[in-house]
């Protein structure tokens, strides 16, 4: 059976139509928009919160749109098991819904940053990343507010629960400072929650699935999710 | 009626990085004395409502939880009777 990705649109989304695109068209599973003022989930088997800037991040970004009424609706989905993944904006609303933990503040650098970066695959023991046989990816990253931070409790927490499942690196997967495009902490560019059932990342993997778009390190994350569910 | 008016701070110890730099943009101009920029948010609304612990109530709620991100950021407000 093919796995049907539900994509919420937020006023303001503008990768809803990349994930629709990468997911269906690319990857051939089944795919359908969430209008964020619905509460129906249509059945939707992985909801992904798409990148963009959801009510103008107004506020704090994401801050409004954890509000919309689909977000409940998505809450409840999350909290029973089902399978969330925000990227970018997405990512952003996770935090502030509560459903990942930490915030995010603007890039160290004030700029914002969109080019590829590589990032490591720290564990292989949740269904984001349990096909992924490449321990490096290589993704676009384009946002202004990905300086991932937590107190030093809860990053203690998820480093030790394994919660961080990807960090910026070298393209040999080095650690460094020089490879980290926003000042995140532990130059941290995604995590999962402790069900390992709702991920959130910066990076863009829906803008890499297309063999035409000469990467396709993206798609790995959505084929394992669909091989694993 | 209150009229409330709402500030929004990073917590001190986390990094400020647009304080920061408007900082530097300080010390360009000559402001040699001016240190530790911190840029907050200024949120200003009405309450209507003629009891002020309600209102209190309500502008506390508001800011804990929309306003601000408790994660990284405090706040305090005032509340100021308007006729």
């Amino acid at each position: 059976m093919k796995p049907k990705f539900g994509v919420v649109v937020f006023p303001g989304s503008n990768c809803d139509h990349d994930a629709y695109f990468a997911v269906k068209k690319v990857l051939g599973f089944e795919a359908e928009f969430l209008w964020h003022k619905e509460k129906e989930l249509k059945g939707s088997d992985v909801i992904i919160l798409p990148g963009g800037f959801s009510y103008g991040d107004y506020l704090r970004t994401g801050a409004i749109a954890r509000f919309s009424p689909i977000m409940e609706s998505v809450y409840n989905f999350a909290e029973k098991g089902g399978v969330v993944i925000g990227i970018c904006n997405g990512f952003q609303i996770l935090l502030e819904l509560g459903l990942l933990p930490g915030a995010m503040m603007r890039n160290e650098s004030l700029k914002f940053v969109c080019k590829d970066v590589f990032i490591r695959v720290e564990n292989n023991n949740n269904i984001f990343t349990k096909s992924v046989d490449q321990k490096i990816l290589k993704i676009p990253v384009a946002h202004g507010e990905g300086n991932y931070f937590a107190d030093e409790q809860t990053l203690d927490e998820i480093e030790k629960n394994g919660q961080v499942l990807f960090r910026y690196v070298s393209n040999k997967g080095k650690i460094g400072s020089e490879f980290n495009p926003n000042g995140s902490l532990n130059n941290i560019a995604g995590i999962i929650n402790k069900k390992k059932n709702v991920m959130g990342l910066m990076p863009h993997p829906e803008r890499c699935c297309d063999p035409l778009l000469g990467n396709t390190d993206g798609s790995l994350l959505f084929k394992s999710v669909a091989e694993n569910l | 009626m209150y009229k409330a008016t709402v500030i929004v701070k990073r917590r001190p110890k986390i990094l400020d990085p647009e304080g920061k730099a408007v900082e530097q943009g300080a010390k360009l101009l000559g402001f040699s004395n001016v240190k530790k920029t911190r840029i907050g948010k200024y949120i200003e609304f009405f309450v209507d409502t003629a009891d002020k612990s309600a209102a209190e109530k309500e502008v506390k709620e508001y800011s804990e939880k929309l306003l601000s991100n408790p994660i990284m950021e405090d706040f305090e407000f005032t509340l100021e009777e308007v006729k």
